[in-house]
């Protein structure tokens, strides 16, 4: 019996480990848990990539601008896209936004777990950190470019409505899809190395499925609901809804949430039932 | 008096693939689309995947406050076992019970990144390891006082030494306060006098009724912090009680080849040449005879000792420069040491084998063996009759001081004379 015994009596709470067997909760409260971790971890990302100040927010910046002013020559005045009365560089802005949003959130999410593969085999945290923190990231660099899409509106004498109140909801839905189908990727890619080089083909494909060169007026309204199927759909007509108008989203909206909602319920599911054999394979 | 781990038939297997556990999704597509001409060809059986029980029906119970070692060759399970306690990794069978939150230092300075500063790095560091910013914040200035990096907190840590990001690393860790300590072999880091320093901060936590388990292969750093000690051996507990039998145990058992399926070189004993394992004059030449099978020829081979002080730390280590070709047999290596100023005591003789080249040159180490024959060395004291604080050596030296302040001191050495002494 060791003589210094000085602990407590009080009652700590007993963790039970154990194999656990197919199916197993999300357990969402560890992440509240967790969330310092979780805001040590965004912190970290959002301070190293800001920390050479000028090149952090030039980047965020550049990368929306040069790709609308491409895409304003080629697919604007060239090819004559139509916008729906919109000056077509803020149209192609208003989706570039939350299409960058998306797209860089998934690639970041879908990568998480491996790169945190020092991390993952040395401490235990709710794994589900890791996409959720990489998105942090994608959402900073989206509030920068948010700013620069204003100063082009004041360019062209656009000043958005009331309805611009709700851009942080659209923001949301596109991380809520990027980390629905990051949760799914960033498990597979734990397993299957090669997921990671698919990803930017899967993107560029993505990109054209989605409303960012064209309005989604543009495709036949019968058509709209399998679109829709497409969560980015619903995202990007919804952004474009709240800051310059147009034609009201209700169509393709209720069908891409719920796509959204099965993607991130399934992939949270996916994840959870994998995880326990991320620091075994990583 | 509580039970802070209970583990009961904890069981953990490994898969072992021909090639690395995770695959592409390419060959995934690839077998897919071949599956029906394999299923016709009656070759669609999954390739042989070798089973490894890491860990092996494995119980124990360790008492709240308990300092405990968990000791084992490489590969019987040590480290698996710390990663299924800190829920790392999940058991395959069997089941833990934890009371209390766990932290474990499987790694220091994991998650640290170069360009944040050493204070960024001190706080995210921390939430890594489980602390609160609250927890950081109250102990921020004595993590950094410990890690001795004052002046350079707000400078990124890639310009740090490596020695300093070691410090600053196990500071954050060393100041984790929750009630069960998982720790594995990291106070191998730094210098003499940080491991001196990581080694009290670990007594203090086990002082103030915190349970720790320590993974070493350090037998020094085992005896001196652990009461209990739990040998691993293959997976499975070989031994568990009091440390100092269950030590001595394991260093016995441990002279086994370091190969298991191969019956392989083997150090059989060792003598003095005039007999005996006890040693009265150390002044003079005398010689080590060691006694080996070699189930195998050994080339360009190379053959080192060391002596081993009572916490296990190397005294004085030797190689023979001169490669030796043997034939499979028994053969005798004799040392010859011409002189060992220790002070009394009992030591321990550590000897390698390498073939093909030494350690330097890219040879195998084919067999390694703490002797469990200690070597006495039973010879006056010279230097001062209190063995607490004199040191390794025993070579003469007289402190003499002068007057009421010591204006001068003069190192003694036997037989040298009086004024080649360097007065300081």
């Amino acid at each position: 019996m060791s003589p210094h015994t000085t602990t407590p009596t009080v009652d700590l709470p007993i963790h039970r480990i154990a194999p656990a067997i197919g199916w197993v909760p999300v357990r969402l409260g560890e992440i509240w848990e967790y969330r310092e971790l979780l805001y040590f971890l965004v912190w970290r990302e959002i301070k190293v990539r800001y920390k050479q100040t000028v090149l952090g927010v030039a980047w965020a910046v550049m990368q929306p601008f040069f790709t609308m002013v491409v895409f304003t020559i080629f697919f604007g005045k060239l090819a004559r896209m139509p916008t729906d009365g919109i000056p077509y560089p803020v149209s192609v802005y208003c989706a570039l936004l939350p299409w960058q949003l998306f797209a860089f959130s998934l690639t970041e999410s879908s990568n998480s777990v491996v790169a945190n593969q020092r991390l993952l085999t040395k401490v235990y945290f709710p794994r589900l950190i890791m996409p959720i923190a990489a998105v942090s990231v994608g959402l900073a660099d989206s509030a920068i470019s948010f700013v620069v899409l204003l100063l082009i509106m004041a360019y062209y004498g656009i000043a958005p409505g009331m309805a611009a109140l709700t851009v942080p909801v659209w923001a949301l839905f596109a991380v809520a899809a990027a980390i629905g189908v990051g949760l799914w990727l960033s498990a597979l890619n734990v397993r299957y190395r090669d997921i990671r080089y698919t990803l930017p083909f899967l993107t560029q494909i993505w990109l054209f499925v989605t409303p960012v060169v064209y309005p989604s007026s543009m495709v036949p309204a019968a058509w709209r609901p399998f679109y829709a199927l497409n969560p980015m759909v619903g995202v990007v007509d919804g952004f474009r809804w709240a800051l310059v108008g147009g034609p009201s989203p209700q169509a393709t909206i209720g069908v891409s949430a719920l796509v959204v909602l099965i993607l991130l319920t399934s992939g949270l599911f996916y994840f959870r039932r994998t995880e326990r054999t991320f620091a075994d394979i990583v | 008096m509580h039970t802070a781990i209970r583990v009961e038939g904890l069981g953990k297997r490994y898969y072992l693939r021909q090639r690395e556990p995770y695959g592409t999704l390419r060959d995934v597509l690839v077998r897919a689309a071949t599956l029906p001409g394999r299923l016709a060809r009656g070759t669609a059986r999954r390739g042989g995947a070798d089973v490894l029980w890491a860990l092996r029906d494995v119980g124990f119970d360790i008492r709240d406050g308990e300092v405990v070692g968990i000791v084992g060759r490489n590969g019987s399970g040590k480290s698996t076992l710390l990663k299924i306690l800190s829920r790392i990794t999940e058991p395959t069978t069997g089941h833990a019970l934890v009371r209390g939150r766990v932290g474990s230092l499987l790694e220091v300075g994991t998650g640290f990144h170069p360009e944040l500063s050493g204070r960024e790095n001190v706080f995210v560091n921390g939430a890594i390891l489980g602390m609160r910013r609250r927890e950081i914040l109250h102990h921020f200035d004595e993590i950094v006082a410990f890690a001795g990096v004052e002046r350079f907190i707000d400078t990124p840590v890639k310009h740090y030494s490596s020695g300093m990001q070691m410090r600053l690393a196990f500071a954050v860790a060393a100041h984790l306060e929750p009630e069960i300590l998982l720790v594995d072999e990291v106070l191998a880091v730094g210098d003499a006098e940080f491991q001196r320093k990581c080694l009290g901060k670990m007594k203090d936590v086990s002082l103030q009724g915190r349970t720790v388990l320590l993974v070493s292969h350090q037998m020094g750093q085992i005896r001196r912090l652990c009461e209990t000690v739990i040998w691993l051996d293959q997976g499975r507990v070989r031994a568990a009680g009091a440390a100092a039998p269950t030590i001595r145990a394991y260093e016995a058992g441990n002279s086994d080849p370091l190969d298991p399926g191969v019956s392989g070189p083997c150090f059989r004993g060792w003598e003095l040449s005039s007999g005996g394992h006890v040693l009265t004059d150390t002044s003079t030449p005398f010689t080590i005879r060691v006694h080996l099978d070699l189930t195998t020829p050994v080339s360009n081979g190379h053959f080192g000792l060391s002596i081993l002080d009572g916490e296990d730390d190397s005294v004085v280590a030797g190689w023979a420069w001169d490669p030796l070709n043997l034939p499979a047999g028994s053969p005798i290596f004799e040392v010859r040491i011409p002189q060992l100023p220790l002070r009394p005591g009992m030591y321990r003789l550590s000897l390698a084998l390498f073939d093909g080249g030494n350690n330097l040159t890219g040879g195998r180490l084919i067999e390694k063996w703490t002797a469990v024959q200690p070597l006495g060395l039973d010879v006056p004291p010279v230097a001062h009759p209190q063995t607490e604080w004199a040191g390794l050596l025993n070579v003469p030296a007289r402190l003499a001081v002068a007057g009421s302040v010591p204006v001068e001191r003069t190192w003694e050495l036997a037989g040298v004379p009086d004024d080649t002494a360097v007065p300081q």
